[in-house]
């Protein structure tokens, strides 16, 4: 902890009244004070002095200050759009644009860096010699090189892969081309709506089982195995659902029409090339994050578990998990602010991120101030809410000392 | 079993148990522990095999080293074109340096490694060494790439690029920043509310933002910031921005190690009458900085990758010199090789950083736990 801040210093509280000017000025609380006062001068007259540059260099160059041109028609086209957008909407719906794009490609980032990172940090502690070795040769490799080289990298691969015409076939389910990666995706249905209805129910459905099993198991002792039961709700509710619709197996392939693909689903060489590069690189570190949480439980603790006759899931569960996720959840928290702000590479390879609408912006109208302010402004807030977060979790999940 | 086991035990506890397990039984532990294991490890040595095979029938067996026509490399069975890096190393290296001066760049880059590997060896741990040895190399430096003497050519610093202009923006980064981290630091832990919430809010607004909106900010808006006609270069410009964002990171590092001091050495140093900045600068800060050091490493190679960003805003380092040798379209097709070799140079001094530490934290590491 802290020290405890120096309070007026102990004499002066013997004799207030008899405090001669010598003293004042070498009392420990005088002098705080005074450091305090001229550093919030400082800071206030560095702000002043600066704003005051900035409005005195724009007015020169006759620049347009305020949010208005927010307003205005963008006038300019983004190459994907998950939302509706066109060159006649306004910047304010541009930067949307751009923001959904953000989130959408972050959020496939985050999801395919976590698989990776907790694959090869779990072969990192293995007791198999050789898949250890290769895990830590990827997590050297991909940790030191910059992660703007590898997106750089994978975007220009796919921009040299070959034309639509010549697109490399993956076994008749996908096709390969400098257009992007296209896969086979289930034909729309109706029933798909409800499987995923279903999936929600299952899944409310075992979180309220498990919640009842460990009741009983903390008023009688009996302990009911979850596990595969919650994994049926979980699974089964939608395929049922899927049984019942009438068990649709139309798939989408995609497949040659003219200069371009048809059918399936596409992912665009830039998204893909984003997708790969920043999950890759953040990839390494949650292997690292992930190692090290595992190697926080004491060895001692499992052997202790294990010779009380705890089973192996219950030691997983009750006395790894809960400690390893202590460790690992904090810095994994950071590195997913970091995947998403590693995501405004986009702008080098043309993926029409929240950063890339931002620069157009800011070339188009020229009020650079505005344009890094709303920026820097979406991206704090999602840095800040995500450690607000982080903080109350950390607080329920300390190690109580009484 | 008529010795006292007490002394057994510690007698035990001094020396590791010697590991003579033979070959065969390290592979039956390591390798082929069960069925399972077997399996993965017959995978896995194979997926190795097979891709590693591949891996070096193209990058050396087949692979064409020298050629200055790049039809050479496109013969039917040809591997990699590292004749590529052979042809087009000087402009990947040096940037938009002048070509004939080249032979200064060279010379900075070895001044410049000698000079770190020199102050990384213990052996010349001595400040009445190494700090006229670094000011001198300093101004060799400024006089190698800067010219304007010694009838040296004067080159301004947009014509600076590759891989110096890499070393000279991590170094800046690192020289500037780690201080700045010190009182960021200090100032989050400060006993003065006000120094705590400026710190606190400087730190936290730009560790929330990306690195690329700082490069925007050191570009487009730092300017405005001067009062008019004032201008500073464009280089200082970016490395600032860069170090202050790099001084953010650091700080919050610094200040994990600041916590985990022991409170006892806090109040061993005010029962001495020590003044803040003296129990700061001789007690606190020395214990810190070694508890924090491998993350401190951490984040000093995350700086010297995070040079690479400023491809966004034009500045021509090794990775955009490298991109736009890439638009020559007699070479484009080799960027696998190019890339490659540009990953490489960043592997090795990144890599290189974090074997240093792990060795520096063996030589630091004191007595007790």
């Amino acid at each position: 902890m802290t020290r405890s801040p120096p309070l007026p210093t102990a004499d002066a509280g013997d004799a207030p009244a008899r405090l001669s000017l010598t003293e004042l000025i070498y009392s420990k609380g005088f002098r705080s004070a005074l450091y305090q006062v001229l550093l919030a001068l400082l800071v206030v007259a560095a702000g002043y002095y600066l704003y005051s540059n900035v409005t005195a260099n724009l007015r020169s160059q006759n620049i347009a200050t305020g949010f208005g041109f927010l307003g205005q028609v963008a006038q300019f086209q983004i190459g994907q759009t998950a939302i509706e957008y066109s060159p006649t909407d306004t910047y304010a719906r541009a930067l949307m644009v751009g923001l959904v794009n953000t989130l959408f490609v972050s959020i496939c980032g985050i999801v395919l860096a976590t698989l990776v990172g907790f694959t090869v940090g779990i072969s990192r502690v293995s007791g198999n010699w050789l898949l250890m070795k290769v895990a830590t040769g990827y997590v050297e490799v991909v940790r030191n090189v910059p992660v703007v080289l590898q997106v750089i990298f994978f975007a220009v691969v796919l921009r040299n892969l070959p034309v639509v015409r010549e697109a490399i076939d993956l076994f008749g389910f996908g096709m390969l081309s400098n257009r992007g990666l296209s896969i086979a995706v289930p034909e729309a249905h109706p029933v798909h709506g409800w499987m995923l209805a279903g999936l929600a129910a299952g899944i409310v459905l075992a979180v309220l089982f498990s919640m009842w099993a460990r009741r009983r198991r903390d008023a009688t002792g009996q302990h009911l195995e979850t596990l595969w039961i919650n994994l049926a709700l979980i699974f089964g509710i939608p395929a049922i659902v899927w049984l019942v619709g009438g068990a649709p197996t139309e798939m989408s392939f995609p497949a040659l029409q003219g200069f371009r693909i048809a059918g399936g689903l596409t992912m665009s060489p830039e998204f893909a090339a984003l997708l790969i590069g920043i999950s890759t690189y953040s990839s390494g570190f949650i292997a690292e994050i992930v190692r090290a949480g595992i190697q926080a439980t004491p060895k001692g603790q499992i052997e202790a578990a294990k010779s009380i006759g705890l089973r192996p899931r219950f030691v997983m569960s009750h006395i790894i998990l809960p400690q390893a996720l202590r460790v690992i959840v904090p810095p994994l928290t950071s590195q997913y602010v970091n995947v998403m702000k590693n995501s405004s590479i986009a702008v080098v390879i043309g993926y029409p991120d929240l950063v890339s609408i931002g620069n157009t912006m800011m070339n188009q109208t020229g009020q650079a101030v505005e344009a890094i302010a709303l920026m820097m402004l979406v991206y704090l807030t999602i840095s800040l809410a995500t450690s607000g977060l982080m903080n109350l979790y950390n607080r329920a999940v300390a190690i109580k000392e009484r | 079993m008529t010795t006292d086991i007490s002394s057994r035990l510690t007698q035990a506890d001094d020396q590791a148990p010697v590991d003579d397990s033979t070959l065969l039984q390290w592979m039956h532990k390591n390798l082929f522990s069960n069925v399972w294991q077997t399996v993965l490890t017959v995978a896995v040595g194979y997926a190795l095999l097979y891709f590693g095979w591949r891996f070096l029938d193209w990058a050396v067996l087949r692979a064409v080293w020298v050629a200055s026509d790049p039809a050479l490399c496109s013969v039917p069975g040809a591997g990699a074109c590292w004749a590529v890096i052979v042809e087009k190393h000087r402009p990947m290296l040096f940037g938009l340096y002048p070509y004939d001066e080249h032979w200064r760049m060279v010379l900075f880059i070895g001044l410049y490694l000698g000079t770190v590997i020199v102050s990384l060896t213990p052996a010349f741990w001595n400040f009445r060494f190494l700090v006229p040895l670094w000011i001198i190399v300093f101004v060799a430096l400024c006089v190698l790439i800067w010219g304007g003497m010694f009838g040296l050519r004067y080159v301004p610093t947009s014509e600076w690029g590759g891989l110096p202009l890499t070393i000279i923006m991590f170094s800046g980064t690192v020289l500037f920043g780690l201080p700045v981290a010190v009182f960021l630091a200090l100032g989050r832990r400060s006993p003065l509310p006000v120094a705590r919430g400026v710190s606190v809010v400087f730190i936290e607004s730009l560790r929330g933002v990306p690195l690329i909106t700082i490069l925007f900010v050191a570009v487009s808006i730092f300017p405005l910031f001067l009062p008019p006609g004032v201008e500073v270069n464009k280089l200082l410009r970016v490395t600032i921005g860069v170090a202050i964002f790099f001084a953010c990171y650091q700080a919050e590092v610094i200040r994990g190690g600041l916590q985990a001091v022991p409170r006892g050495q806090y109040e061993a140093a005010d029962s001495l009458n020590m003044t803040y900045w003296q129990t700061t600068r001789r007690i606190i800060l020395p214990q810190a900085i070694r508890i924090a050091l491998p993350a401190i490493t951490n984040h000093i190679i995350a700086a010297m990758k995070n040079t690479s960003f400023v491809i966004i805003i034009g500045l021509f380092d090794i990775l955009t010199a490298t991109t736009a040798v890439m638009a020559d379209p007699l070479w484009s097709r080799f960027y696998i090789e190019a890339y490659m070799f540009v990953a490489f140079i960043y592997f090795i001094f990144g890599y290189a950083l974090s074997l240093y530490a792990r060795q520096v934290e063996k030589w630091t590491a004191s007595g007790h736990n």
